[in-house]
């Protein structure tokens, strides 16, 4: 029977799915309800130094082979969240279940506020997002698009919160994800979550305008699978730490095809529109059965295979 | 996606009310909602009244719904849908007594409700709820198909006076119905939930929430209260179905762990 278990550092994952941040970490409530349907790891919906009401609707549309969106960072404030996230940690323990948080800020001196208020509420991890890409006309410019920005917030969020490891959230578009994911790690980031979702617009064009009360959003979904998947080989050849591969990710399939990429564990979201909540329990079972089809014992057995040259005799689709 | 449609007629219920008529059919059942985009306006979350021709009712409370008054026939609105999870009969529907409960603009899946309930030869009987006369909804389009309809105002002007949850009470001890479909404002589902339960009777209510992704993903849908918690309105909703005590049937959505 393939084993499923999963390591981030010191988290042990039952299974390498972890729920991406963005999709249903709005509560408690919701938090467990990923938990209970076989989520490895949790990651909440991402947090500011002040409540944020978001974006005018819509919000989000499913545009045939993918989804787009700009909530807008919809959030209670980090103080709120902190409360919130105490009460989701109780309630996701007793399945066994890490829970990590998600910050993001405006400066960095605001980031190492808003981690030190999170970790007030004692998260397994927290992830450091510096790359959503709705709220360029607040926030210019997202801190992910140089290596300076983006190991300046890492080195200020590491300072605050020694004892929590920091899982840095990076964009896909960007020269060069590598060079970034190599700034982050000497700065101090612990794990890297890649990617955040793709900037593109919408059009209907028989309104003749953008969907989007934003205009723009962020692409998630099956079009960002192939984005995803080069950026994280990309990363899985800069850098030694840990990769929450997520991007498309929708089937076990997927799944397989992120580790062999290089990553650790799988950040699972937008799937949930597609398949449900059960999805991200659907895909674990799914990937076991592609591991044992093909002789895999373990997700090491995989990790990393597409970034090795082809072994002169490929694993045996059912032959023994 | 959206699709535009175009308004082809305008009823007018009440002095703030309409009905939008709209050039086409929308696969949908009763208690499905759609998602109602104005460009450059906003796009905000509607019960599906009628199917074929898609129809909307709509009460002008704020920018949206007043934006939506000012359309005139041949002008477009957008459409994605139908979302959600809508009203489920009961199996074996001729000889079914299904009680339909409408507080206020409830009214609109309902009326929907009780004409394909009617068609599948189930007995409806209606009660309808609002604060004054001026309040009651589409009375004659249940009367249509309904076999009794009680009215109740708040205020006494038009039918019994006082709240629908009394006439509901009195209509459970004469003549139980086999399920309650009710759709209203949030305090009168709750008084009707709590009666189901007394009861041990099954009951569907639609629940409004506040939409922005529509999806399932962003979470603002969720409804939090004694009986449901982590659950989405517009996925695992909008309707709350409870099968009542003599079913351990599992169709339910997730209840509280």
């Amino acid at each position: 029977m393939p084993d499923l278990a999963c390591e981030l550092l010191n988290l042990r994952l039952r299974s390498p799915v972890v729920l991406a941040s963005g999709i249903l970490g709005t509560s408690a409530a919701l938090l467990e309800r990923a938990a209970r349907a076989g989520a490895g790891a949790v990651t909440a919906k991402s947090c500011g130094p002040e409540p944020r009401p978001g974006h005018p609707n819509p919000v989000a549309v499913d545009w045939g082979h993918g989804v787009i969106n700009a909530i807008g960072l919809s959030n209670p404030g980090a103080m709120e969240e902190a409360t919130l996230l105490s009460d989701a940690r109780v309630r996701l323990a007793r399945l066994g279940v890490p829970l990590i948080a998600s910050i993001f800020a405006g400066t960095v001196a605001e980031f190492a506020i808003v981690a030190q208020t999170i970790a007030r509420a004692s998260p397994a991890a927290i992830e450091v997002n510096i790359s959503c890409p709705n709220v360029g006309d607040e926030f210019g410019t997202p801190f992910a698009a140089t290596e300076e920005s983006a190991a300046a917030v890492t080195a200020a969020v590491k300072r605050v919160v020694a004892d929590i490891p920091i899982a840095v959230k990076l964009a896909p578009n960007v020269a060069s994800i590598g060079r970034i994911a190599s700034a982050v790690v000497a700065a101090g980031a612990d794990m890297i979550t890649a990617v955040n979702t793709m900037p593109g617009m919408v059009i209907d064009a028989d309104a003749g305008q953008p969907v989007l009360a934003n205009r723009v959003g962020g692409i998630s979904g099956p079009a960002l699978k192939p984005i995803a998947l080069r950026c994280v080989a990309e990363i899985a050849q800069a850098v030694n730490v840990p990769i929450i591969g997520t991007g498309g990710v929708c089937t076990g399939r997927d799944a397989a095809e992120m580790i062999m990429a290089g990553a650790t564990a799988v950040g699972v979201g937008t799937a949930v529109w597609y398949r449900g909540v059960e999805a991200l329990g659907q895909i674990v079972g799914e990937l076991d059965s592609f591991l044992r089809e093909r002789g895999y014992r373990t997700l090491a057995d995989i990790r990393g295979l597409a970034l090795r040259p082809p072994a002169a005799r490929l694993p045996g689709l059912g032959n023994s | 996606m959206y699709r535009p449609y175009t308004v082809v007629d305008i009823r007018t219920e009440n002095e703030r009310t309409k009905s939008l008529v709209l050039d086409g059919s929308l696969d949908a059942e009763p208690g499905q909602f759609v998602m109602v985009w104005l460009p450059g306006v906003d796009a905000r979350p509607f019960s599906v009244a009628g199917d074929a021709p898609l129809t909307l009712m709509v009460v002008a409370v704020g920018p949206f719904s007043r934006a939506l008054h000012d359309l005139h026939r041949g002008d477009s609105l957008w459409i994605r849908g139908a979302l959600g999870h809508g009203f489920r009969f009961p199996e074996r529907m001729p000889g079914k007594r299904l009680l339909l409960v409408a507080g206020g603009y409830g009214v609109a899946p309902l009326q929907f409700l009780a004409r394909r309930a009617v068609e599948a030869g189930a007995r409806v009987d209606v009660a309808i709820g609002a604060r004054t006369r001026t309040e009651v909804l589409l009375s004659d389009a249940f009367e249509r198909v309904a076999a009794d309809v009680w009215v109740t105002t708040e205020d006494g002007s038009a039918g019994e006076r006082g709240r629908v949850t009394v006439a509901v009470e009195r209509v459970v001890a004469d003549r139980r119905p086999d399920v309650i479909y009710g759709c209203g404002p949030i305090p009168m589902l709750q008084a009707l939930e709590a009666i189901c339960k007394r009861a041990g009777l099954p009951y569907q209510l639609s629940w409004e929430a506040r939409m922005r992704c529509g999806m399932g993903l962003c979470g603002a849908c969720e409804v939090h209260d004694s009986t449901r918690e982590g659950w989405l309105a517009c996925t695992d909703g909008p309707v709350y179905i409870d099968e009542g005590v003599l079913s351990e049937s599992s169709g339910s959505p997730e209840v509280k762990a």
